[in-house]
């Protein structure tokens, strides 16, 4: 057994920085309304010579101006949770901790690599995703939990190694019972190695069973207990704006920090995304712009991209408060296979992504292909989308097709061939009786015209042999 | 170096310098049109280049013109791609000139997107042939497309009216298409080498 543990120590700070493109003095405030005190700080905020802990009043007087907002647990909560989901991508079992989470590793590094490749791997992810992180690994969770509470980066793969790296812990930092961490050090233990060499039974006698539950979990003589984190069957992810926004383009900053969400989670549960709405809420209702694909994507420079053509054209009846991003329809994901020895150009874009930003930018129908049709009516004999076979039509057929026919100005064109004659259609409304010519007007233009049955006047074009 | 060798297999691996030209490179592009492809320096469409084509009017052969290389191209493996088309193409007589429509998208656009959308087309290298009919297209906006399909190894066809042909253009090859007194198609710029002085003449078949 390998752990891995990711300790997050700003996650309420970082989540609300990561949305928001300034880096001004900034600290979240939490308790009654008379005696608020500050509970995170940005790096700016403690620049300015705020700390964690001062009353707000007192903040106030010292420093310059700061932005406070209310520290919200649910809204860390929900960025834990969050985090969980990303890191689901390296190990099916994946657990919280108070800020932290942890994730069994011994079996990714046969597909990862070896640790100090999959840390980088982890680092990496928080880094896009803005969440400041402290990473150890160890043979049991706790233990990983500890040490990364006491330094940055510190593995002990082996558990034979294991209690030989707890030994130097101070009590402070090794996360046992509260009771147990205030006394010992009166009784001159405090370090993790003096408490380990005690005799069992006199700790049981002074402190319970907890402790030494705490302390065999900590070794990996008791089994870890912890619950199994299980990712959500939806995305669902809301980002209250700082102001009141009245133009698209403001909303594209926090658009880009949601889809790059979206990508992680969607790489996380090994998913594509098909179909996804983003929701601008008002302070009446909502606006609703929906994105659908042609095919399951995941990557968040795509998605992105996606998201925003479908954004920009929307016309903001009120200014947007928030901005929700909601994504139920999940499909597998299959990623395109490409050749070893692919010759196209680096920045070269799949037929299929080209097609999703045309119609991105040009609608859901500007992309098509065309196909015949049984009906030998011109205006009927293709339609978008139609299955086309290989049927081959014996009499001449023009390359351009008019949508409608329509006269045939100027004088009287020179006959090249036909009649062909097309009667049908008397069955549902749309009859004709045509004679069609293929002629060539005085210009040089040749054009497939049609006129009344036996007459060779009153021309209507109906399309060019270009 | 007693063997008897035949003289022909020296020749053919190349083993033996002849102090004779070899025939031109057939072009990795052919047109399709033999006569034309005799006169145009790379014996075809320039390779990943835009090619504009000028016409006095619609109809006058201007698809006939790159029909045979659309053909060729929809049996590959990329797709042909045509942009804001004047008018729909008919599948049929697209058919009777041995396209694959299967192989063919349409992108409509409207006028400002045209030009957009086909050098998005061009740049993703995913597209064998990208053809547009881009009403407003300046020096600046061909350039772009030149070095797009450049970029993403496609041909460019881009269809234009014929007074168009006063003003400069940074296209590798620009024919005008003449209607009367018969189908003729003058080279009236091509990269790497001469323009010819004479017409080549387009014998319009009915399909």
């Amino acid at each position: 057994m390998l752990w891995a543990c990711i300790l997050l120590p700003q996650l309420a700070l970082d989540g609300v920085l990561r949305r928001r493109p300034g880096d001004g003095p900034l600290v979240l405030v939490a308790g009654a309304a008379h005696a608020r005190s500050i509970v995170a700080a940005n790096t700016a905020a403690r620049e300015a010579g705020l700390r964690v802990g001062q009353r707000l009043s007192a903040a106030q007087a010292l420093s310059a101006p700061f932005e406070a907002l209310p520290y919200e647990p649910e809204l860390a909560d929900r960025w834990h949770r969050f985090l969980a989901a990303v890191a689901y991508r390296y190990s099916s079992e994946v657990s919280l901790l108070p800020h932290a989470i942890v994730l069994e590793v011994s079996r990714s590094l046969s597909l990862f690599g070896a640790w100090p490749r999959l840390e980088s791997l982890l680092r990496a992810d928080l880094e896009a995703l803005g969440f400041r992180h402290r990473i150890s690994a160890a043979p049991t969770a706790h233990a990983a939990h500890v040490l990364a509470g006491v330094a940055d980066g510190q593995a002990v793969l082996e558990r034979a190694h294991l209690r030989h790296a707890l030994q130097r812990i101070p009590l402070q930092k090794s996360r046992l019972p509260a009771a147990a961490v205030e006394a010992l050090p009166g009784m001159g233990i405090r370090t993790l190695g003096q408490l380990l060499s005690l005799p069992r039974d006199g700790l049981r006698r002074r402190f319970g069973a907890d402790l030494l539950l705490a302390l065999d979990r900590l070794t990996g003589d008791a089994p870890a207990g912890l619950e199994a984190y299980r990712p959500p069957d939806g995305f669902d992810l809301r980002v209250e704006l700082s102001h009141e926004v009245e133009n698209i383009g403001a909303l594209i900053f926090p658009l880009r920090r949601m889809t790059a969400d979206l990508a992680a989670w969607l790489a996380g549960r090994d998913g594509g995304v098909q179909r996804f709405v983003l929701q601008l809420e008002h302070r009446e209702g909502i606006t609703e712009v929906a994105v659908g694909l042609l095919a399951p994507e995941r990557e968040a420079g795509m998605l992105f991209e996606l998201a925003r053509g479908r954004l920009e054209p929307v016309q903001l009846p009120q200014p947007v408060l928030a901005m929700r991003l909601i994504a139920r329809d999940l499909p597998p994901f299959v990623p395109a296979g490409r050749d070893l020895f692919d010759e196209r150009p680096a920045h070269a874009l799949p037929i299929g992504q080209l097609r999703e930003r045309l119609r991105a930018r040009l609608g859901d129908r500007a992309v098509h292909q065309l196909g015949s049709t049984t009906d030998p009516r011109p205006e009927r004999a293709q339609k978008v989308a139609a299955r086309d076979d290989d049927w081959q039509e014996p009499s001449p057929r023009p390359t351009w097709l008019l949508d409608r026919p329509m006269p045939l100005r100027g004088p009287a064109p020179r006959i090249l061939a036909g009649p062909e004659r097309l009667e049908t259609g008397w069955w549902d409304g749309g009859e004709v009786c045509r004679d069609y010519y293929v002629v060539e007007t005085a210009q040089g233009q040749r054009a497939w015209a049609f006129c009344a049955p036996g007459e060779r006047a009153g021309w209507m074009l109906q399309g060019w042999f270009a | 170096m007693g063997a008897v060798l035949p003289l022909s297999s020296l020749l053919d691996a190349r083993r033996v310098w002849r102090g004779r030209a070899a025939p031109a490179p057939a072009g990795e592009q052919p047109t399709g049109w033999a006569a034309l492809d005799a006169v145009l320096p790379a014996g075809g469409w320039p390779e990943a280049s835009l090619s504009e084509i000028l016409l006095p009017l619609d109809g006058v052969g201007e698809l006939q013109l790159v029909l045979p290389t659309l053909a060729r191209l929809s049996h590959g493996s990329r797709p042909v791609l045509l942009v804001a088309p004047p008018y729909a193409p008919c599948v049929a007589g697209w058919r009777q000139h041995g396209v694959d429509m299967r192989r063919v998208e349409i992108v409509t656009a409207g006028e400002g997107e045209v030009l957009w959308a086909m050098e998005q087309c061009l740049r993703s290298g995913s597209c064998a042939a990208v053809l547009a009919w881009p009403r407003q297209a300046d020096d600046r906006a061909l350039r772009r497309l030149q070095v797009a399909a450049d970029g993403g190894r496609a041909l460019a066809f881009a269809f234009r009216d014929r007074r168009h042909l006063s003003n400069a253009s940074p296209a590798a090859l620009r024919l005008e298409l003449e209607a009367l007194p018969q189908a003729r198609v003058w080279v009236r710029k091509c990269r790497g080498g001469a323009v010819p002085a004479q017409p080549v003449a387009l014998s319009r078949t009915l399909s």
